[in-house]
Formats: structure tokens, C-alpha cells, sequence
């Protein structure tokens, strides 16, 4: 009897702490969040955009906004939704790719928001879901495909930048190899390598670009042996597509060069950091809840480029090479005019056969199933 | 070749830190699935001491308490009121993760102060260093690595050479007899799963301090369960623990260097279990009493029960 009671009260102990732990954060972040915007709504009511302080909108988030990456660049994102517009915003993170996400929805809805923003690839399921049953939210979710009469799909063409930090990669090397710690074979991450060789290719005919899979998206540890052992093997510049900065720190260690991702990480190696292909999700925040606002949002999908600065290059810091910054703004006027589309013939495979021929270049739809490496990337899609 | 051997050595630290600490406390007896949750409270609090003291010292000294404090929880649970262990343990490693997350709020992008990745810089050992081959892998390491190895040798001293070690084994083999013999079980159990938790936190830290210098949420990404796995590999020996850890390091790192041989890389991600599971198979098909668990593990000891 006694060892089933004090089983009985430890379990209670057990339960009670590992509420609290999983509790504490999220209820405290929520609390920073609501007493934040109340105060940056009070400011915003002190200029002009007075009108819009009943308006809420909500962010769902797959990570700690401390990623550093992915969720940190949605975020600063929202911060200047509230800034531009003097919105309401609340935001959860860390919500799992699960039915959780409804309940998240149905909260927020519940808390007033008109337009939820969802920013990651498996909530799309779940969001369609959500909005039929609130035709009067309008919903956004990021990096999916599906649309319905008030849920509309957003996406960046991170690629031009990619092209543009690979210029950067090309001219830096000196022994024509560059190192890329990739996280999974699909179509996202391919693209992002294809063009980032394309742009090195366009300054250094010579470079190779070698890629290690690290089957992670966040394993900082692990991504920095990946880039180690590409650095041990001849590469002299790393860029990576993970949303940690472990790679930064092995080429920072070695005294070599590096090109992060998703935000500007010179703080993190500021001795090999040059640039980085960077989200900037702002604007095109602000032009949708205005559209909100003035009742013409409509649904759509959106897949912007440099041209509506959704996506852009992180300024070159001074271990850059020499130059750089000219050939990358004469690309960068090249991609905004149209006249370099990065994906455009010739394009060959690794095999040296001829995919896409002169002058033709690849639909979107082709993009979005990008499944082969072009020629001069080292390494196998599994 | 040598690279890599190098490269494994440091994939492997963290590793044997954790095994060890987890050995300690199975040696005793309990078996604390809390591992995980332990090396990242101890990862942040690594990573605050040394980001608010400049000192890497204190960052591992910080660690070392924040780790043995949440052993003490499992310690109280298990030891004082006899709670199931297992339960425990998965309560530590939840509790664990999310006050590391939340503690971790405050360091968001930070980077660890210069003064303290220096201090972990690579030294090479005079003489040791300069032997050929094994020179250049394994004495030209940060100081941490060299701990462990220290580590790993005085457990080994310990549990087999000294009076303290024996009497430790004899509980977890059969904790009644022990008491017995007037040994204090209890008190044994609190020194050794506190100690088994300050070298789990020592393990988080390596991570957050010394190889990944900024703080990132989730940073041993489950390094903690590799390390049970990595106990009953090792059979509950701190000798083998060095090899056995520095393999697993090894392995999780060589698919990097062996991509372009076309060898799958969800082969290789695969090889660290599998090589367990052997392991487990060929141990119990010899039936050796020398590779058995200790046999009082898992099991409450009560006093009355005798």
C-alpha cells in the first residue's frame, strides 16, 4: 500500500514537472508578445496608421524564432508588418507539422486575427481545412501549393540570390572548389545548389561545387563536420542550406570563406562570413494585410523574386574579394531586367548531355521539380 | 585518413562524455533515461556561465552543477520516494528540453565571447604530439578532449581497483546484500547519479561551449539516446566506453567523407544502431556473466523488502 501512494504522488510530482517545463516558455513568450504589440500599437497610434490598431493578424511559426534562420527571418517579417501599419500581431512558435496547427488557427481566430499567416510547408494540409470553416479569415500559407477562395500560397525565388552569393563563391576560391552542406535531396535544395553553381560558373568556368547531404535541417554539430570534411578534401569556401550556423564555423576555424543563409550571419563568423542568400518576407506582409484591410485581398499564388525584394543578397562584408560587389550589382540588374533568368539554356547535366537548350529556359513548373544537378556539381541525388 | 580520425575523435567527445555519466549511474544501480534532458540543461547553462563570465572553466564548471541538479531531481524521485525509473528518467528529458529552450530565449544569436574559444584552443601535448600517427589525432585536441580521456581511465581505475568502485558494483549487482554489508546504499545511489548527471551536463556543454560556439536551440539534436545505446555496446566498461564512443563519433561523420562513392547515406545513418543490435545479439548468444547489466538495475531498492 505504501509503495502504490507514494508511486501514486511521485507520478503526480513527475506529471506536474513536466508541465511546467513545457508550459513556462510558451506561456511566457505569449505574455512578452501581448504586453510587446500593446505597447507597439500604442506607438503606432501615435502616427498615422491610427486605424489599423483594430486589426489583428497571426504568424505561426515551425521553430524557436531564435533559429537564427528560417522562423527568425518570418519574424523580423512581422516586426515590420507592425511597424509599417501599426497592426496587432500574435504569433506562436514551435508548432508542430500536426493537427495542433488547427487548434493554433482556431485560437487565434478567437483572439480576433483576420489574416493568419502560416510558414511552413506541412500546415497546408490543415489550413485548407481551417478555412472553409472561416470564409471570413483570409489565410497565407508559405511554400505549399494549394489555394482556396480565401487561402492563398507564397513563396520566394531564393534562387536569384543563391546565383548571386554563388558569383561571390566563384570569385573568392582559390582552388576551384567550393564546399555545399545540403540538407535533403528535393527539389528546393537542388535548385538552390544548381543556381548557386550557375553563378560561380559564371564568373570561374573551373569551379567545382562539392555536396555532402547531411539528412538535417538542424544538427548545428553535425553540419559543421560536413563542412570539415569537405574542407579537409580541397574546398576552400563553404555555403550551406541548413538553418543553423555550424558550417560558418568550421570554415571561420580553418581561416577560410563562407556563405550562410536565410540572415546575415556575420555576427556568428566574422572572419570568414562573406554574404548570404536572404529572406525579407516584410513587404510583401504589408502589402497583403492592406489588401486585407481595403477589402481586395484576393486569393493567389505568389512566387516572387529580387524584383519585389522578397528575396535578396545580405551586403558583402570585407572578405569579399575584390569586384565582387560590381559583378553582383551587374547580375543583379541583369536578373531584374529580365535578361538573366538564371535557369536559362544552355543547361547541362552532370552527365554532359544538353537538358535545357539554348535559348530556351525552364518553366516554373519545371523549377518546382528540379530533380538533376547541372554540370560541375559533385555528388549524387539519392 | 588522418583528418578524419581527427574529425572522429571530436564527433566522439560529447559522446563519451554522456556514456560515462550514464554508466555512473547504472553502476549504481538506476537506470536514468534523462540523459538527453541533462546534457542540455547542462549545454545552457555552459553556455550562460561562459557567456556572462568570459571563463571557460567556469562554463564547465557550470555545467557540471546545472547537469547534477537535474540528476537530483531523478535522484530524489527514484532513490528517496522509489518512483519507476524509466517514467523518471523520459520526465527529466522532457523537463530538460524545455528549460533549456526557455533559458535558452535569453541567448538567441548570441556567439560565445572570443576569450573563451580561446581558451579551448588545440593544444598539443609535448612529446605525445609529436609521436607519428596517433600524435597527430589524438594529442593535438582542445583540453576537454583530453578530460575525457582522464575521465574514462580514473572510472576505469575506480570501479575496478578501489574499495568505492567495488562497493558500488556490489549494489548494482545486489543492492540487500550490500546493506548487508554495511555499505549505505542510498547515499551511494545520490553521489554517483549526481556525479553520472554533472558529466552529462560536461557533455551538453562540449557542444554549446567548445564545438558549435553559439547557442541553438536543441543543440545535441539526440545525442543523449545514442549514449544509453552506447552503455550496454561498451558493456558497462569505461575503457571500452572510449572506444566505443570515438566509434560512434566516427560513424556518424563518414558518410560526409564517403558520398561520392555512391554509398547510401541512409545506410550509414543507419550503421550506429545496427552495429548495437549486433552487439546485443552476439552478448547474449555467449551468455558471458562478464557482458551482463548489472542486476539490480531498473529495480527500486526497499530497504524492508530484504
Amino acid at each position: 500500500m505504501k509503495k502504490i501512494l507514494a508511486l501514486l504522488m511521485v507520478l503526480t510530482l513527475i506529471i506536474s514537472l513536466a508541465a511546467c517545463g513545457k508550459q513556462t516558455p510558451t506561456e511566457e513568450t505569449y505574455g512578452d508578445d501581448e504586453t510587446a504589440t500593446e505597447t507597439e500599437a500604442t506607438e503606432g497610434a501615435d502616427t498615422d496608421a491610427a486605424i489599423n490598431e483594430d486589426v489583428t493578424v497571426g504568424f505561426i511559426y515551425v521553430g524557436p524564432i531564435g533559429d537564427g534562420g528560417w522562423t527568425y527571418a518570418h519574424d523580423q517579417g512581422r516586426l515590420y508588418l507592425e511597424e509599417q501599419l501599426g497592426v496587432k500581431t500574435i504569433y506562436k512558435e514551435s508548432v508542430p507539422e500536426t493537427q495542433d496547427v488547427e487548434q493554433e488557427m482556431r485560437n487565434m481566430i478567437d483572439q480576433g486575427a483576420t489574416v493568419i499567416f502560416a510558414t511552413s510547408f506541412g500546415y497546408m494540409d490543415f489550413m485548407e481545412k481551417v478555412s472553409a470553416e472561416f470564409p471570413e479569415v483570409a489565410f497565407m500559407h508559405c511554400s505549399g501549393y494549394k489555394t482556396t477562395d480565401n487561402m492563398a500560397n507564397y513563396f520566394g525565388r531564393i534562387y536569384q540570390a543563391r546565383y548571386l552569393s554563388g558569383i561571390v563563391a566563384g570569385m573568392k576560391t582559390e582552388t576551384n572548389k567550393i564546399g555545399y552542406v545540403a540538407a535533403f535531396p528535393i527539389p528546393e535544395v537542388i535548385r538552390g545548389i544548381n543556381a548557386f553553381t550557375l553563378g560561380a560558373q559564371s564568373v570561374n568556368p573551373d569551379v567545382e561545387v562539392e555536396v555532402v547531404w547531411t539528412s538535417t535541417w538542424y544538427d548545428p554539430a553535425k553540419e559543421k563536420e560536413a563542412a570539415i570534411a569537405m574542407l579537409d578534401n580541397g574546398a576552400d569556401v563553404i555555403a550551406q542550406h541548413q538553418d543553423t550556423a555550424g558550417p560558418q564555423q568550421a570554415a571561420e576555424e580553418r581561416g577560410l570563406w563562407s556563405v550562410g543563409y536565410n540572415t546575415d550571419m556575420s555576427a556568428m563568423a566574422p572572419k570568414a562570413y562573406m554574404t548570404a542568400p536572404v529572406w525579407n518576407w516584410g513587404p510583401y506582409y504589408v502589402e497583403q494585410v492592406q489588401a486585407v484591410i481595403d477589402g481586395t485581398f484576393a486569393s493567389h499564388s505568389y512566387w516572387g523574386g529580387m524584383e519585389d525584394g522578397i528575396v535578396a543578397l545580405a551586403p558583402l562584408t570585407e572578405n569579399a574579394p575584390e569586384g565582387a560587389k560590381e559583378a553582383v550589382d551587374a547580375a543583379t540588374a541583369q536578373i531584374l531586367d529580365g535578361s538573366e533568368l538564371v535557369f536559362d539554356g544552355p543547361l547541362t547535366n552532370q552527365a554532359g548531355e544538353v537538358v535545357v537548350a539554348e535559348g530556351a529556359a525552364m518553366t516554373d513548373s519545371e523549377m518546382l521539380n528540379f530533380m538533376w544537378f547541372v554540370k560541375g556539381v559533385i555528388g549524387n541525388i539519392e | 585518413m588522418t583528418s578524419f580520425l581527427f574529425a572522429m575523435i571530436i564527433a566522439g567527445t560529447p559522446l563519451l562524455f554522456a556514456t560515462l555519466g550514464e554508466m555512473l549511474t547504472e553502476k549504481s544501480g538506476n537506470l536514468n533515461l534523462g540523459v538527453e534532458g541533462m546534457m542540455l540543461i547542462g549545454a545552457v547553462a555552459g553556455f550562460g556561465m561562459g557567456f556572462y563570465t568570459g571563463n571557460g572553466l567556469l562554463a564547465i564548471v557550470g555545467a557540471a552543477i546545472a547537469g547534477a541538479l537535474g540528476a537530483l531531481i531523478y535522484a530524489f524521485l527514484t532513490v528517496s520516494l522509489r518512483a519507476n525509473q524509466v517514467v523518471s528518467g523520459l520526465a527529466l528529458t522532457i523537463f530538460g528540453t524545455g528549460i533549456s529552450s526557455f533559458v535558452g530565449t535569453l541567448f538567441i544569436g548570441q556567439k560565445m565571447p572570443d576569450r573563451v574559444i580561446t581558451s579551448f584552443a588545440r593544444v598539443k601535448i609535448p612529446l605525445l604530439g609529436d609521436l607519428p600517427f596517433i600524435g597527430p589525432i589524438l594529442f593535438r585536441h582542445d583540453y576537454f578532449v583530453y578530460i575525457g580521456y582522464l575521465m574514462a581511465i580514473c572510472l576505469g581505475v575506480y570501479f575496478y581497483k578501489t574499495r568505492y568502485g567495488l562497493n558500488l558494483i556490489a549494489i548494482s549487482e545486489n543492492p540487500s546484500a550490500a546493506d548487508a554489508s554495511g555499505i549505505h546504499v542510498n547515499l551511494y545511489k545520490y553521489v554517483h547519479i549526481l556525479f553520472g548527471g554533472a558529466l552529462c551536463g560536461m557533455a551538453g556543454a562540449y557542444l554549446s561551449v567548445v564545438d558549435v560556439p553559439q547557442w541553438q536551440d536543441n543543440i545535441t539534436a539526440g545525442r543523449g539516446w545514442i549514449a544509453i545505446a552506447l552503455v550496454i555496446f561498451v558493456k558497462w566498461n569505461p575503457i571500452m566506453a572510449l572506444f566505443g564512443a570515438y566509434l560512434f563519433g566516427g560513424l556518424s561523420i563518414i558518410g560526409f567523407r564517403l558520398q561520392h562513392l555512391s554509398i547510401s547515406q541512409n545506410l550509414l545513418d543507419v550503421l550506429p544502431y545496427a552495429v548495437t543490435i549486433i552487439v546485443l545479439i552476439l552478448s547474449s548468444i555467449r551468455k558471458s556473466k562478464e557482458d551482463a547489466p548489472p542486476k539490480g538495475l531498473g529495480v527500486p531498492y526497499f530497504r524492508e523488502d530484504r
